[in-house]
């Protein structure tokens, strides 16, 4: 212990404690790389908080976001709020068509992107050889990610309802939302085929799988619970968005459900957007406008963990 | 099986020159040498696991009964399937025990229940891992132990009846009971494969292998009955390198 101490000491500290007796010496040597320790102690702890300060900041403004929201909003939440249309130009009744809506497009736009998603990321990270086709494709999925979300809501326009004539309509409003959502879907899918180790591969190849049948058997399965976060991420993504419906989907007010993807329909942040800007009673209709986004953020934090608990199982069924 | 005049290039380096050398069915063939001098890339080029690496290619013959398995018609696949693997470190996949075994069946197609499971014991049964995981198959495979683990793999390997059985490096990552389980377990099986073992112990070379050939910078250097090389080596190079002179 002290020779080790000894060797950390500068020479210097070394003669002047050389004059003292051998207890006091030791002392003396042992004193200075205390304090060295302090110091590293202290930086260690200070930077540990600084972390520490810096991830609570996330966790934090949940809470605030999520407790405004219950303050101002719980009060419109009911029965008949979660179970009725809204009634009297929206300044009465429920949101139920909206709360249908944005389950609608938000599934949809799951099942659009999902599989595209999940298959380009095979591709780009099994099939593809490294080079310039897949430079500019991953150039192209990281600009995709880029742009912004009312450029989707033109773009659905554009291609959706009018050139491909789906018409404003949960099929119209999926779509754009299922684009808009694809790189991150591809994102997350490929960082977690590059997570499943090569011995998997190898090992499955060895015993006579096919490329295919290693990916489908063993990779996939693997990276499942990866991929899964990529479509909570989606589907958060997808339900809150507001730009990319309100040109393909969502309508100011509906009188009837949907009952068919070509129909347009209402959804919760749209109609938020619409009471907030543009109802006929902004002042008086507050409390249904936080209610709705309680009910908004309700909902996505709820089939987030739908999913969370799902991806759980999942990893204790393969560990 | 054996090699003709096998070159094997990772870009532009060559990994292996010239490797000619004849694998015998019953034997154990150990090969030895330093790291990196290629005793694995050839391992790795006789059941064409090379393939895998980008910008590489291989140059000679391999010839499996016969045939040459870099010829263009050969089908990769049902080769792999004749050639088994195992590898340095255990790498059974996240399922079942029994799945694991049952993997090389179902992607060839077998499904169906009693043979799959029959094979999976008598597969089991062949690696000597029956007895420790008879009541564990439905349990995870990653919550075995790492030389269970391995022979699991061996298992794997054997499940669907290959001809030749490749290890390399099997023991390396395993402590020594798993390693002497691994070990006998080689004698067995040598009766009714051709195996080819890469090891970096000389002493596992000497211990289970009939046939040893020693490599040095991606060459075949000498190659004789294990005894042989062990005792009265030819070159001064291999008998350096045995004796623990450089490596």
């Amino acid at each position: 212990m002290n020779e080790s101490e000894t060797t950390l000491m500068e020479p210097g500290a070394m003669s002047s404690s050389a004059l003292k007796g051998a207890e006091k010496e030791q002392n003396d040597m042992i004193k200075p790389s205390h304090a060295r320790e302090r110091r590293r102690r202290v930086f260690q702890r200070s930077a540990f908080g600084l972390f520490r300060i810096a991830a609570a900041v996330n966790g934090t403004a949940l809470a605030i976001i999520i407790y405004f929201l219950v303050a101002r909003g719980w009060r419109a939440i009911n029965w008949t709020f979660l179970t009725q249309p809204p009634i009297d130009s929206m300044t009465k009744g429920g949101i139920l068509p909206c709360i249908i809506g944005t389950l609608c497009l938000s599934m949809g736009a799951i099942l659009v992107a999902l599989p595209i998603g999940v298959a380009s990321a095979i591709y780009l990270n099994e099939y593809a050889r490294p080079g310039r086709v897949l430079r500019v494709i991953r150039l192209g999925i990281n600009n995709l990610a880029g742009v912004p979300s009312i450029v989707f809501g033109l773009f659905g326009l554009a291609l959706f309802v009018v050139l491909l004539g789906f018409g404003v309509s949960i099929l119209s409003g999926a779509l754009t939302l299922g684009a808009m959502t694809l790189p991150v879907i591809i994102g997350a899918s490929e960082e977690a085929l590059r997570a499943v180790p090569d011995t998997y591969r190898e090992a499955s190849l060895g015993l006579g799988a096919t490329k295919w049948q290693t990916i489908y058997r063993v990779v996939l399965p693997a990276a499942l619970p990866g991929i899964l976060t990529g479509a909570i991420l989606g589907i958060g993504r997808a339900a809150g968005e507001t730009a990319p419906i309100m040109f393909t989907a969502a309508v100011f007010y509906s009188p009837s459900l949907p009952s068919s993807i070509f129909d347009e329909i209402m959804a919760l942040p749209y109609h938020i957007y619409v009471l907030a800007t543009a109802g006929t009673e902004i002042e008086a209709t507050r409390h249904l406008q936080y209610g709705t986004a309680l009910v908004l953020i309700v909902l996505v934090l709820g089939l987030n963990l739908v999913a969370i608990v799902y991806r759980a199982r999942l990893r204790r069924r393969l560990g | 099986m054996k090699t003709t005049d096998l070159d094997f290039y990772y870009g532009d380096f060559p990994a292996l020159e010239g490797v000619s050398l004849d694998f015998y069915i019953n034997r154990v063939t150990a090969l030895i040498g330093p790291s990196g001098c290629g005793k694995s890339t050839l391992l790795r080029c006789l059941n064409r696991m090379n393939d895998l690496i980008p910008y590489s290619r291989a140059e000679g013959k391999v010839l499996l009964d016969g045939q040459d398995i870099y010829d263009p018609n050969v089908d990769v696949v049902g080769l792999r399937r004749r050639i088994g693997m195992v590898f340095q470190k255990p790498n059974p996949f996240p399922k079942t025990v029994f799945e694991n075994v049952a993997f090389g069946l179902r992607v060839n197609g077998i499904s169906k229940k009693t043979y799959l499971a029959n094979r999976v014991e008598e597969s089991l049964n062949l690696a000597a891992l029956w007895d420790e995981v008879s009541d564990r198959l439905d349990d995870s495979a990653l919550g075995l132990s790492g030389g269970q683990q391995q022979r699991l793999c061996i298992a794997r390997a054997l499940a669907v009846e290959p001809e030749v059985l490749l290890m390399d490096e099997p023991c390396s990552a395993l402590d020594p009971i798993a390693t002497q389980k691994i070990e006998e377990l080689i004698h067995q099986l040598k009766s009714s494969y051709t195996i080819i073992i890469v090891t970096h112990n000389m002493q596992q070379a000497a211990r289970v292998s009939d046939i040893t050939g020693f490599f040095y910078l991606g060459k075949l250097i000498e190659v004789d009955d294990t005894d042989t090389i062990f005792t009265r080596p030819k070159l001064q190079q291999t008998e350096d390198y045995i004796t623990g002179r450089f490596g």
